[in-house]
């Protein structure tokens, strides 16, 4: 409705404060209510105009509900137009009034002027009390059997505004069959659009309690509805359009004439102005020929034009969106965009937000041929006085450098921005140095040469600081004054606001020890004492960690602390590839320019259409989302488990923040150091086993046990899990088993029926929870149990029809009996052709 | 689908709020503002903010057009690009509407604004962004502000200054405006507008260049007649087998080559691969891209915080002008002084001209008397969009 009838904005000074003029409208409007007078209808206007500007406003004019009503007793549409709208604002909180108003709807509900039925349906709908639904009904029936299709138009949607006042009322009255019947008959394209809307909404409500409204979901997917859509597309308003080209998109043809026919079908929709016709018409093309390789390759030649216009033709804000598409498609294709890099070139009076993906995009499409050229256009990006462009534009620099084989050129002009003595650039640069050196060593001398003449004075970014700290640790050997220059930092430790900085000074500290002891030892001995006294959990206890290990062995100190590194070949992508798959299927829609699948920012009962499982789904993404959220946390410092044995432990101290980690009461020296330990050799044994940290401190943790000789297995047919125990276990537990199995062709064939497969297995004792995914990726959840005890097994099942590949991840309460269970489980699934 | 559509001034006051489905709590105007207004990139730089963000379970849009914020949420995750669209075409339909788009038109006419977007949208679904269709729904008359005092929106704005021969109108004229039927003056427009971006390097070369044009079409003809527009014969889209060679030794002679083009609705291409004409009953817009080495030759500075502007009211084809800038610095400076005192943009318009060479041939109505002649507007003008010579 209009503007809020208690807005926390308080009225400007220079508009009335409101109850005096309240009252005198009110005997305005008394007046004029019984009139017959001519010229009625302009005075009541000007009154209305006047109530409903101080609506606008926020001052509330519930008062005057009762004249309002009155003086709707009038031929003039104007004037009842507004008194809807008035009438919209206020029922809702004055539900006693809004039945005075059901009358006067009522009766225009049966007018003879189609516009006054249709408004005063739409308006009685829109009152929002959930009393006075009984009235509704009879109007919507008429309504939905009206002669004209605006009448018509406003009932469907009537039905869904019904049904979100009282779903009962709807379903009772039948009107969802009544809708389905209009979608296929009525000649008017808006009311077929409109109940399309109306029934996925109800549906897709209804289908978490009723097996019926689940099927009535999936019946709108089936062939002759879609067929019956596609055929008479261009009849359809733009938006319209949308809403179909949406439904099409998860729509899987029974063969690839069919396939080919829908393409033709909808070619010259990527020739409209409209971008979301275009980017809803491309979500069906890639959909559609996701298993058809060499077909899904000419679908991307032959949406690069129209999106490329989309691009420069639209406004700032359509090119973000397109651009945010454009990103997705070329980290999918790279090669394919690799010739058009110019067109992401950024202009001179783009947005920021526009320009920072231009950047992605640049990044995206570097190869070979392409690099010099990027990079010579984003250097003078570098030097624009923009600084957050500037700072992005040396960001991409670094990311180009990183993903490619030859890096000469690139290294030269990064080491010219330190030589350009901005702050900024500067910091960027160290940042994107560092990195550097990690992938390639064999630069060191050149960068160190270079970063060696900064102060440290001048670089105040944490991230910035921390690089800096870094390389002045990592190759103290080759930089003069390095211990010197680490020395001055630890004597202002307290200076240091940024906890990632004083962990970097003590890593680097311990490095230079190792390297040049004499010149060290009273700096390091100045950051130990700091860090121990230091507020900061992390930061304490890595410092108490490097004092206890010095201690203890100074050479194994050593090789804990600076083993010798390889040289990292790949950083990890923050991003696993199911999310990217996730987002891919989500393509026009905001997770492509969030790069987040939906369930990450919507609440479920948000949710669109034909999602399936998402309970679950969900809850294996979960998994990845907490180790993503590690790996991003460690980005900086590590990206390669062969380096973890460096900078490792304490960088993952923002992964300690774990639940069983209570920084505020283990303050207790033992205490804490065990806490460390037992958190940490999790992360030794994935990491590099060879080190032997277990024995070092002496703590006498075991590794973990040889799996014992595997009993034989047996299941209990009838075990149960409910699905919220089954997510919460699933959580909890670590994954003993994964594995990969290839699925054979008749396994394939089967999955059009996955009912199949779940009979089966149950026939196996291993009972499936819950199912999703759509072709070609399909998901199951199993959980099975031991007969003769609770313990149970949890089973996340994918198979890949395209690639014809079987994932399997299995968790369970016994670790040790997992080897038996995976056995079982293969077992049955071969037995049924799967493998 | 769509939950609430608001439009805020430039300080963040609320104009115009339209709840259709009371999904997102009420204070989602000022949520929205306050993100926009202080929106930090990586939680530092401030920077303008995305069109699109998520505030606690909460998409907002936003579009930003003459100088007024709209803005839309949702908490689906619906298409990006359909609800930017959308709120384009809300603006274009209330300016079609209100003869101007600003604050003073929409707080003057917010009956009418509410009645359209009644129409627009309901419960979230868009029902129809047709200024033509929504016609027959509305019923509140428009109430003129004055055009002159506003500031040219886009660049067919342009021809609102004082032309003679080209009236203004079509920029600031209601589509219901309340005129006397007799004396109401039949008359349609076409404009053919283009932009055109060209970066040269510090050398003078051509690093990049491009035109993004479209054909915009407004009638005020009564009775929405049927109207065809011819465009060059010799008119290719896509580079098709056709070598860069050919293409450039094409221009000039009439012939243009487009890369890519796209149409909107409601015209009909029927007859357009076989000479080259758009027929359709109402409004149109084609948009077209392509890139031909540009040849507009007029200057014009730009200034801000760190710029040095400089303005040329007009200038006289083949002629010269000259700027001498001292640069004083106040403390000693290192880095590359020319890199960093670049690059030189240009904005410029020049009128009656465009650079792609493409050209309506003929404007046909079709007529529904001997003596219906309405009058027809075809005009040109190309538009510097980033024009840029580094240093």
């Amino acid at each position: 409705m209009a503007p809020p009838a208690h807005s926390s904005r308080s009225p400007s000074p220079s508009q009335p404060s409101g109850k005096g003029e309240v009252s005198d409208l009110k005997s305005q409007l008394r007046q004029l209510a019984g009139s017959r007078a001519p010229g009625v209808d302009d005075s009541k206007r000007d009154l209305f105009k006047k109530v409903i500007s101080y609506m606008t406003i926020g001052i509330d004019v519930s008062s005057l509900f009762g004249e309002m009503v009155m003086c709707s007793a009038t031929s003039d549409v104007v004037l009842k137009k507004m008194c809807y709208l008035y009438v919209g604002n206020y029922a809702k909180v004055n539900p006693d009034l809004a039945l005075l108003t059901i009358n006067f709807l009522q009766r225009d509900c049966k007018d003879e002027d189609p516009m006054i039925r249709g408004l005063a349906l739409r308006s009685l709908c829109s009152l929002r009390v959930p009393i006075l639904v009984e009235y509704l009904v009879g109007p919507l029936a008429s309504g939905l059997k009206d002669s004209n299709s605006y009448v018509r138009m406003v009932a469907v949607i009537g039905v869904l505004k019904l049904y979100h006042i009282s779903s009962v009322t709807c379903m009772d009255a039948d009107f969802p069959a009544i809708l389905k019947h209009l979608m296929l008959n009525d000649r008017d394209t808006q009311v077929v659009a409109n109940c399309l809307s109306t029934l996925q909404e109800i549906w897709t409500a209804e289908a978490s309690n009723s097996g019926e409204a689940s099927r009535e979901r999936d019946a709108l997917l089936s062939k002759p509805l879609i067929y019956y859509l596609l055929n008479r597309i261009k009849e359809f308003s733009e938006w319209a359009q949308c809403l179909i080209l949406e439904l099409v998109a998860k729509y899987v043809p029974s063969d690839t004439n069919e396939i080919f026919d829908i393409m033709n079908l909808l070619e010259d929709r990527l020739q409209h102005a409209n971008g979301a016709v275009v980017l809803a018409t491309i979500k069906v093309f890639l959909q559609l020929t996701l298993s058809m390789t060499d077909v899904h390759q000419q679908v991307y030649e032959r949406i690069k034009a129209p999106l490329l216009t989309l691009v420069s033709s639209g406004s700032p804000e359509q090119s973000y969106a397109v651009l945010g598409h454009l990103h997705l498609l070329v980290m999918r294709a790279p090669m394919l965009f690799s010739s058009d890099y110019k067109h992401f070139y950024c202009q001179y009076n783009e947005p920021f937000y526009v320009k920072k993906l231009k950047l992605e995009m640049l990044t995206a499409v570097a190869n070979e041929s392409n690099t010099y050229e990027i990079v010579t256009e984003l250097c003078e990006y570098a030097a624009n006085v923009d600084i957050p462009i500037a700072r992005e534009s040396i960001r991409a620099v670094g990311k180009i450098a990183l993903q490619q084989y030859d890096v000469n050129a690139i290294v030269d002009r990064l080491l010219q921005f330190l030589e350009m003595e901005k702050d900024y650039v500067t910091a960027e640069t160290l940042v994107l140095v560092k990195d550097l050196l990690r992938k390639y060593p064999q630069w060191s001398h050149d960068c160190i040469a270079v970063v060696g003449n900064i102060s440290s004075k001048n670089v105040q970014e944490p991230k910035a600081k921390a690089a800096l700290i870094w390389m002045l640790g990592e190759y103290s050997q080759d930089m003069q004054d390095a211990p010197y220059i680490l020395e001055s930092l630890a004597e202002n430790w307290d200076d240091e606001h940024s906890p990632e900085v004083r962990l970097h000074l003590l890593t680097a500290l311990m490095k230079c020890f190792f390297k040049r002891s004499p010149e060290t030892r009273k700096a390091l001995g100045i950051a130990l004492a700091a860090g121990v006294a230091d507020f900061h959990q992390d930061v304490h206890d890595r410092a108490l960690f490097y004092y206890r290990l010095l201690r203890y062995n100074i050479s194994i100190a050593e090789r804990v602390v600076n083993p010798p590194k390889q040289a990292v070949s790949v950083f990890a992508d923050p991003q696993s590839s199911e999310i990217k798959d996730r987002i891919f299927d989500e393509f026009n829609s905001l997770s492509v320019l969030y790069q987040k699948p939906s369930y990450m920012f919507t609440d479920k009962e948000h949710r669109g259409p034909f999602e399936f499982s998402d309970e679950l789904g969900n809850l294996s993404t979960e998994a990845n989302v907490s180790a993503q959220k590690v790996e991003a946390d460690d980005k900086d410092l590590l990206l390669s488990i062969s380096e973890k044995g460096d900078s490792g432990f304490p960088a993952n101290g923002s992964a300690y923040n774990a639940p069983s980690y209570d920084s505020s009461k283990s303050l207790s020296a033992s205490s804490t150091s065990s806490d460390l330990v037992i958190l940490e050799t999790g992360v030794l044994h994935q990491a590099s086993p060879s080190l032997a940290i277990d024995d070092l401190l002496g703590l006498g943790l075991s590794t973990t046990p040889a799996p014992a000789p595997a009993p034989p297995l047996s299941l209990n047919p009838k075990a149960v899990l409910d699905p919220g125990t089954f997510q919460q276990k699933w959580r909890q537990l670590p994954i003993s088993l994964s594995l990969e199995l290839p699925v054979s062709p008749q396994g394939v064939a089967a999955l059009t029926t996955p009912q199949a497969l779940i009979m089966h297995m149950q026939g196996n004792s291993i009972h499936c929870i819950a199912t999703g995914g759509q072709s070609p990726n399909f998901k199951f959840f199993f959980f099975a149990q031991k007969s003769e005890e609770l313990s149970k097994f949890l089973v996340e099942c994918i198979i890949n029809t395209s690639s014809s590949k079987a994932q399997l991840k299995i968790k369970a309460d016994d670790q040790n009996s997992t080897q038996a269970f995976s056995v079982l489980f293969e077992s049955a699934l071969s037995k049924f052709g799967m493998l | 689908m769509i939950s609430q559509f608001f439009v805020l001034s430039q300080r963040g006051d609320n104009i115009v709020l339209r709840d259709y489905r009371g999904e997102v709590q009420k204070g989602s105007t000022e949520i929205f503002f306050r993100k926009v207004k202080f929106w930090k990139e990586d939680g530092q730089e401030e920077a303008q903010a995305p069109p699109v963000f998520n505030v606690d379970g909460v998409n907002y849009f936003h579009v930003k057009i003459a100088g007024l914020l709209f803005v839309a949420t949702t908490r689906v995750n619906v298409s990006p690009s359909l609800v930017l669209e959308l709120l384009q075409r809300i603006a274009r339909v209330i300016k079609d509407y209100l003869g101007v788009l600003s604050e003073e038109s929409l707080r003057k006419n917010f009956v009418l604004v509410y009645e359209l977007l009644d129409e627009i949208i309901d419960f979230g679904y868009v029902q129809s962004t047709s200024t033509e269709v929504l016609k027959s729904y509305i019923f509140n008359e428009p109430i003129m502000v004055d055009a002159a005092r506003l500031t040219p929106l886009g660049p067919a704005a342009i021809f609102m200054q004082g032309s003679k021969r080209m009236p203004g109108t079509a920029v600031t004229k209601s589509v219901i405006a309340n005129e006397t039927p007799g004396k109401r003056r039949e008359e349609i427009f076409v404009d053919i507008i283009e932009k055109i971006s060209v970066t040269f390097s510090s050398s003078g070369y051509i690093l990049t260049s491009e035109i993004d044009g479209t054909i915009q079409m407004k009638s005020y003809l009564t009775g929405s007649p049927e109207i065809r527009i011819a465009l060059n014969e010799e008119l290719n889209i896509g580079r098709g087998g056709r070598s860069i060679y050919d293409y450039r030794s094409s221009t000039g002679s009439g012939a243009v080559i487009l890369d890519d083009c796209n149409f909107h609705e409601s015209v009909r291409l029927d007859s357009f691969d076989i000479d080259r004409t758009l027929s359709l009953v109402s409004e149109i817009l084609a948009t077209f891209e392509l890139e031909p080495g540009a040849s507009g030759q007029t200057a014009d500075f730009k200034e801000a915080n760190k710029k040095i502007e400089w303005n040329l009211k007009k200038i006289i084809g083949g002629s010269e002008q000259t700027l001498r800038a001292k640069l004083t610095f106040s403390q000693e400076f290192h880095g590359n002084i020319t890199k960093e005192s670049g690059p030189v943009s240009m904005t410029f318009i020049i009128p009656m001209y465009n650079a792609s060479g493409l050209q309506v041939k003929y404007l046909q109505i079709a007529k529904k008397s001997s003596t219906y002649n309405p009058y027809r507007w075809v005009r040109y003008v190309t538009q510097a969009n980033s024009y840029v010579a580094r240093l």
